[in-house]
């Protein structure tokens, strides 16, 4: 090192140049970048609601979406109606359909409603909208519904497809950065098909949701009355936080469906 | 290896081995506890590392006369953050699928103290190519623990290599399993991690007493 390198003019000059220069750099990319990544962002979306209704291209064992040339075509067809439920205090306020949402939310279309923001209004004590996404599954109308919540590490969210007595008809998880081979296997099939038939309300049509039960004694999942789903070795943390996120969040859908049943 | 002097070439094979950045230099540990729970998350952690430890060296390596010494541990930050992060935005945008695989290893490779291990002691030192060679080097040897690792711990613990199963089905009790043999659950805990990367510098320093340290 040379002393010119060491005096702390340098030292203060080097920091501004490299702060400016890296940051630009950066600015630069993310925004250069950011057209095609919302583009891809939004394209998930849809394969994410998809794939909980049970549309996909799925083979033995692994996760295909539906893949992203077909997905724009596939979600106007099979989701035959975005309904939104603006509620407040566990009371529907308002249900709107995808037009009457749109008109008075900038053009906006339902599937992008950002659940975190909504998490924030309702936490502030206002109105939060819901989004539902009705369509067709085996000949029975099943609703997608999208949840999130919190992992061990990070978010995690998914949808929910649940047909009319809220019984769970294809779930979709995923995470921002759950540690890989534990908390990360939420993503997985083997532990996402597991909540294909379960129940939310019990007989009465209490709100009783669905737990990632340890110890649970029936690790094939073929007992669909007790309300448990087997949980991951070594995700402790994870797992409780896709039980609660499912209380949470589809627990607000309920009013719906009870109305639905009248 | 005739590409390669032989002072080269063994900057590659130096830490395949004898001083192998886990085993002997003990940097990036941390993720060697955190990722190894299967195969295809050490393989793919073992990758990212090479490209950002290769690309990284260099990059150190060329600033190396210029970066004031009592702030080069934030430039050198600086470098692997800015580095990583470009990386992460251009998948994003164009290789989806493969960004979604490779996010939860972004914050694992800017603090993998490997990497910024191998900046101090390498690549502010030395020039562009032989610091090219020491990170691709060190990367490999970082890579082939984890791959160890991972082996065991995914077979032992979930009785799959590559998510393939390999020992018949737990739940059906087919293969090994009809004998009364149990996946291992404490196998993908983390401490199992450390466990088997101590039983490899067992192994490592009773062949080569050379290594041994009073």
């Amino acid at each position: 090192m040379s002393n010119k390198t060491d005096s702390n003019s340098y030292t203060i000059i080097f920091a501004i140049v490299m702060v400016i220069v890296v940051g630009s750099l950066l600015a630069f990319t993310a925004s250069s970048l950011k057209p095609n990544i919302k583009e891809n962002e939004r394209m998930e979306k849809q394969q994410n609601i998809l794939y909980a209704m049970g549309v996909n291209e799925n083979e033995e064992g692994s996760i295909t979406f539906i893949s992203t040339e077909k997905v724009a075509e596939a979600f106007s067809t099979k989701i035959s109606e975005q309904i939104v439920l603006e509620v407040k205090d566990g009371k529907i306020l308002k249900e709107m359909n995808r037009d009457e949402f749109m008109a008075a939310n900038n053009n906006k279309e339902p599937y992008l409603i950002d659940v975190k923001k909504q998490q924030t209004r309702a936490k502030n004590g206002k109105s939060r909208f819901l989004p539902l996404f009705k369509g067709q599954q085996e000949g029975n109308t099943v609703y997608v519904a999208p949840i999130r919540g919190n992992g061990l590490w990070d978010a995690i969210w998914g949808y929910v497809a649940l047909d009319t007595d809220m019984i769970i008809k294809g779930v979709f998880f995923d995470h921002a950065g759950e540690t890989p081979g534990l908390g990360a296997n939420i993503k997985q099939r083997y532990f996402m098909d597991d909540f294909y038939g379960e129940k939310l309300l019990t007989e009465a049509g209490v709100f009783k949701g669905i737990t990632v039960a340890k110890g649970n004694n029936d690790p094939k999942n073929e007992d669909k009355d007790d309300y448990e789903v087997d949980a991951l070795a070594g995700a402790t943390i994870t797992g409780d936080g896709v039980s609660a996120m499912i209380k949470k969040d589809l627990k607000l859908y309920l009013p719906y469906f009870k109305n639905l049943k009248k | 290896m005739g590409l390669l002097s032989k002072k080269d070439a063994k900057l590659i094979t130096d830490p395949l081995a004898d001083n192998n950045p886990i085993t002997i230099q003990v940097l990036g540990i941390c993720s060697a506890l955190a990722i190894t729970a299967e195969l295809k998350a050490s393989l793919v952690m073992g990758i990212a590392v090479l490209f950002v430890l290769g690309v990284g060296n260099v990059v150190i390596s060329l600033m190396r006369n210029i970066i004031p010494s009592k702030i080069r541990i934030i430039v050198q930050l600086i470098v692997v953050a800015s580095l990583v992060i470009i990386v992460d935005q251009v998948l994003k945008a164009f290789a989806y699928e493969l960004s979604k695989t490779l996010s939860v290893f972004i914050g694992l490779i800017i603090t993998n103290c490997i990497i910024m291990g191998r900046f101090e002691a390498f690549a502010l030192g030395n020039g562009p190519w032989k610091s090219f060679l020491d990170g691709i080097g060190n990367a490999l040897g970082y890579a082939v623990i984890l791959l160890i690792v991972g082996f065991f711990r995914e077979l032992l613990g979930s009785g799959t290599l590559f998510g393939i199963p390999v020992l018949g089905d737990p739940i059906e009790k087919t293969g090994l399993y009809a004998t009364g043999y149990e996946n291992n659950g404490f196998m993908l805990m983390p401490p199992m991690a450390l466990i088997i990367v101590g039983l490899i510098i067992w192994v490592q320093r009773s062949r080569n007493k050379a290594l041994i340290e009073d």
